[in-house]
């Protein structure tokens, strides 16, 4: 893939600030040219016209097309498959199944930290684990003998026991998912002693909070096309977040690594649905026995149903006070659905475990974070990845201890914010500036600013009133980067052409965000290329540097910061070719700008990049470099632990005003205010966007999103019954990114894609207490949910719903 | 074998024929049959729009049509609004105002949006919200689709030209 950057809108000159050490705030003073401006990107043209190629937009002659037959069970043992009936129908070129996988076995190990791996196959062997789980795989001349031929795959099964709640399959006696038992991971952080400072608290508030699965519900259904290349290559161009998949493909197919080249398209979408691999093996094994080009696309009916969902949690929270508002001690205990397989669910309740006492310094506090297999579908990684459902958890407990205490509600937050230095249950230090106060003021002054003149439109004192109106907010604290442990890496390649233009070559896949496009800034910025004079390819395992995957909110962080490494050591490379040409000493009096490289201060004195590119090449100074950067690492011990988790955090505030109707339950969100410290903004324009994106995504979490599973069946399977914000169900919100705590990205940015989606749903169950005085403990907050905390307010009707509605 | 029929239609203002069989959706053949493949699957179901064309001037959800039902109908795509190198000054304020991020809804939104502009030259705000609900986006969160909307009427008036 090709991107280059459209520069008709000529990025002016902006006041921002010099680089320092990370946690320095940022200061006024000095000018980027290109970073920190919106200037717009070629991809995004081709967006406006239609005309970007996505997976499923791709085809090669003599295709055929792939479908997967499904478990229509959630817990069953495979007695016999027959396919005669499939391979009868015109057009089939293949039924695969588990026998016909070289290596059945998907075995990446999710922690991280070395635990034993379980085993995900390919295709199910002698059982099936979750409705929806793939039995065989077909290709046929059309899409339609495709599924014809899926039907016609007859799969007897016999019943074997289930189990669908995460708590009831922690019993002793429960059908187990995996013979190693059904508890995946538990992770256990303590700092101090909880159990003592509860006893002594003045106060003691305990809540329990439970959320719901649901769908990343990208536009883009999971696509791509296989094919066998020149040199026996399986190359699959397909939609992914991960390219690094091919070497577990490659795994599968029992092939060497090289043998398999992922080229990851533009993506309509990802949000960590597309971060484990979808279509990749089975598109891989299709390819592989047909040696035909392969086409498949999933259906949405597919992806609703049998592709993995978010993690529902159910948290209890135990927080306990002084009068003057200080917390002193608080556990946390949070048991997640991992469905039937692992996928990267310990990594889901690590995050969950380390952010579970919010951007709060609780100097004591036990947090045990437990993933548990069911039989219900897969659950992984989802923007916010645990550290989203956490905040429901710890802004609801906050609402509750000012309530408890007489105390403000910014009060008590304010008295118990983290700071730098600060420490989490990890017993890790902060080591940047926490700008998470300003972001409280910033939202509460904006929304204030929002309703009008002071609280006016906030009178919902008379409870005759058909609506009651009240306001929430909540405070976030959301990772950015891969756990230290991991060692990250991320490689770039970079080019000055003869004619001056730069190519960058770099791993990054693009899921929509603007990936590349912020690559391109940050090269014009350091390089001085014009930024439409830059190229950057991304997203191809057999040519582009490996960059790690996007998600994680890792992408700025790391690929950003390979490309700035590059782009200065190449800069530094070129550098002595033109002193030694313009007769200057010290590389520090050149300035890279402009597609030229010049004296400061002498106005003639000046090569174009052309020239210097030149001139570097005759002298033996290749006009190109290759480099990696090295994320922070650190150490984090199991046992105790204690120790280092992520490179940095991102921290923000959301604010809003809602009208909960008494009569029908339904909640009109009046306004909406998220402010995030971004440390600094490449894009501005992109960043705003994020925020605004995610901010919905939250409040569609918050109010009506849910795939319902019934024992193992999800009764949601159409857009239909998956109810997402559309433009008439959310206001405007308004986006305030502060540059404030520099962070560890290029420049100093902190990264933006998670956070933006984790505060909506505190902000809206806080408001809703604040408007009809009974708080809801579950997500969604349907209007179902907000009519019996009505009648429950009226002492009417009793409250039926596990976890449901308390007083406040 | 079901037989299939020819269909005629001017897609972007030339005259294009297809075989297409009975159950075949106007969707599938201009995506698969036709290579408009700006025409995106979204859902299958018409609550998504991301394969929203214009049929004889008005938008529809192009999955929730037999292809034999646009038999003589013009269908217009978003390629079928820009001149060449020159956008479609509404493509021109999606570009501008950021509207796009994955990009996956823009032609669908395009489409319904240019044609409730041109229903309603004089659109606010809050009309131009109620009009795309039809168009899903998961990654904007709307605001910036509706301020490239609101723009684009905004200028049009000022141009005097809907």
């Amino acid at each position: 893939m090709t991107a280059g950057v459209d520069a008709r809108t000529a990025p002016p000159a902006v006041p921002v600030a010099p680089v320092g050490p990370p946690g320095e705030l940022v200061r006024t003073g000095e000018t980027f040219r290109v970073v920190g401006t919106s200037i717009s990107h070629r991809d995004f043209e081709q967006k406006v016209r239609g005309e970007l190629s996505y997976a499923d937009d791709w085809r090669m002659p003599g295709m055929l097309y792939g479908r997967i037959v499904r478990a229509q069970l959630p817990s069953a043992l495979i007695e016999r498959i027959d396919r005669s009936g499939a391979l009868a129908i015109p057009g089939v070129h293949a039924v695969l199944t588990a026998a016909d996988v070289p290596r059945n076995a998907i075995t990446e190990e999710a922690s991280g930290l070395g635990m034993d791996p379980i085993v995900q196959p390919v295709l199910a062997a002698d059982r099936v684990r979750y409705q929806g789980e793939p039995v065989a795989v077909v290709a046929a001349e059309t899409a339609a003998a495709a599924e014809d031929a899926a039907d016609r795959v007859l799969v007897d099964y016999r019943d074997h026991p289930g189990v669908f709640d995460p708590e009831a399959a922690l019993a002793p006696d429960a059908p187990l998912v995996h013979r190693q038992g059904n508890r995946l991971v538990e992770w256990r952080l303590e700092r101090g002693d909880p159990d003592e400072a509860l006893r002594t608290a003045d106060a003691v508030v305990e809540g329990e909070y439970r959320t719901q699965f649901v769908d990343h519900a990208y536009m883009e259904p999971e696509a791509g096309v296989g094919w066998i290349d020149g040199d026996g290559v399986v190359t699959l161009r397909v939609a992914t977040q991960v390219i690094e998949h091919a070497r577990e493909i490659a795994q599968i197919l029992g092939v060497p690594h090289t043998k398999v080249r992922v080229i990851g398209t533009y993506m309509g979408g990802g949000f960590g649905g597309k971060e484990d691999m979808t279509i990749e093996p089975y598109l891989a094994l299709l390819v592989w026995a047909t040696r035909r080009p392969v086409k498949m696309v999933w259906s949405r009916q597919e992806s609703l149903l049998a592709r993995q969902k978010r993690h529902p949690f159910t948290m209890y929270y135990r927080t306990g006070v002084m009068s003057d508002g200080r917390i002193v001690g608080e556990t946390v205990r949070i048991v997640g659905d991992a469905g039937a397989y692992p996928l990267l669910s310990p990594r889901v309740l690590f995050a969950g475990a380390v952010t579970a006492a919010g951007p709060y310094d609780v100097p004591n506090v036990r947090v045990e974070s437990t993933a548990v297999f069911t039989n219900n579908v897969p659950t992984s990684a989802m923007r916010g990845f645990g550290a989203m459902q956490v905040v429901f958890g710890y802004e609801s407990q906050m609402d509750r201890l000012a309530d408890q205490l007489g105390l403000s509600r910014t009060e008590i937050r304010e008295r118990n914010f983290i700071k730098k230095g600060g420490q989490l249950p990890t017993h890790e230090q902060l080591d940047t500036y926490v700008a998470v106060r300003e972001t409280l003021q910033t939202a509460l002054e904006a929304l204030d600013e929002e309703a009008g003149s002071g609280d006016a439109a906030l009178d919902g004192g008379d409870t005759n009133a058909h609506y009651l109106v009240g306001r929430g907010f909540a405070c976030g604290i959301q990772p950015y980067g891969r756990s230290r442990f991991f060692a990250d890496r991320a490689s770039c390649w970079m080019g000055l052409e003869r004619d001056g233009s730069a190519v960058v070559r770099i791993g990054v896949t693009d899921l929509g965000a603007g990936q590349a496009a912020s690559l391109a800034q940050i090269t014009a910025e350091v390089l001085g290329v014009h930024p439409d004079r830059i190229s950057v390819h991304i997203a191809d395992t057999a040519l582009t540097p490996l960059s790690g995957g996007t998600f994680g909110t890792r992408q700025l962080y790391m690929s950003g910061n390979a490309v700035l490494k590059t782009a200065r050591e190449l800069r530094d490379k070129l550098a002595p070719v033109a002193t030694s040409l313009l007769g200057v000493d010290d590389p520090a009096e050149l300035e890279f700008a402009d597609d030229r490289v010049a004296v400061r201060g002498g106005a003639d004195r000046f090569l174009s990049l052309a020239e210097l590119s030149g001139a570097a090449e005759e002298r033996g100074v290749m006009p190109f470099h290759l480099s990696t950067f090295e994320a922070e690492t650190g150490h984090f011990d199991v046992r105790t632990g204690r120790g280092q988790t992520f490179p940095d955090f991102t921290f923000g505030t959301h604010a809003a005003d809602v009208a909960v109707d008494l009569e029908t339950g339904q909640i009109r969100i009046l306004r909406y205010v998220a402010c995030h410290d971004v440390g600094r903004m490449i894009n501005p324009q992109r960043v705003e966007g994020q925020i605004q994106g995610g901010a919905v995504q939250g409040i569609g979490y918050a109010l009506s999103e849910e795939i319902r599973i019934v024992e193992g069946i999800p009764e949601s399977s159409l857009f239909a019954d998956y109810l997402m914000p559309t433009s008439a169900d959310v206001p405007d919100v308004r986006a305030i990114p502060l540059e404030i705590g520099l962070g560890k990205g290029p420049f100093g940015a902190r990264g933006i894609g998670e956070p933006p989606i984790a505060p909506p749903a505190a902000v809206l169950a806080n408001a809703v207490a604040d408007a009809i005085g009974v708080r809801i403990t579950e997500l969604p907050i349907t209007p179902e949910r907000v009519l019996a905390a009505l009648r429950e307010r009226r002492g009417v009707g009793a409250d039926r719903e596990r976890g449901g509605p308390t007083p406040a | 074998m079901t037989a299939r029929s020819l269909v005629t239609l001017e897609l972007n203002g030339e005259r294009r024929e297809a075989w297409v069989f009975p159950h075949q959706t106007l969707m599938e053949v201009l995506r698969d049959d036709l290579g408009f493949t700006e025409v995106k699957y979204g859902c299958g179901e018409g609550l998504c729009g991301t394969c929203a064309v214009l049929l004889n001037g008005e938008s529809v959800n192009a999955c929730l049509l037999f292809a034999i039902q646009a038999d003589g109908c013009a269908v217009t795509t978003v390629k079928g609004l820009s001149e060449g190198a020159d956008l479609h000054p509404l493509q021109r304020s999606f570009l501008d105002h950021g509207a796009s991020q994955c990009g996956f809804c823009t032609p669908g939104m395009v489409v319904t949006a240019y044609e409730f502009v041109r229903e309603h030259p004089r659109a606010g705000r809050e009309e131009i919200r109620a009009a795309l609900a039809g168009n899903l986006c998961r990654c904007t969160g709307y605001v910036k689709i509706l301020d490239a909307v609101e723009a684009y009427v905004r200028s049009a008036e000022a141009d005097g030209s809907p």
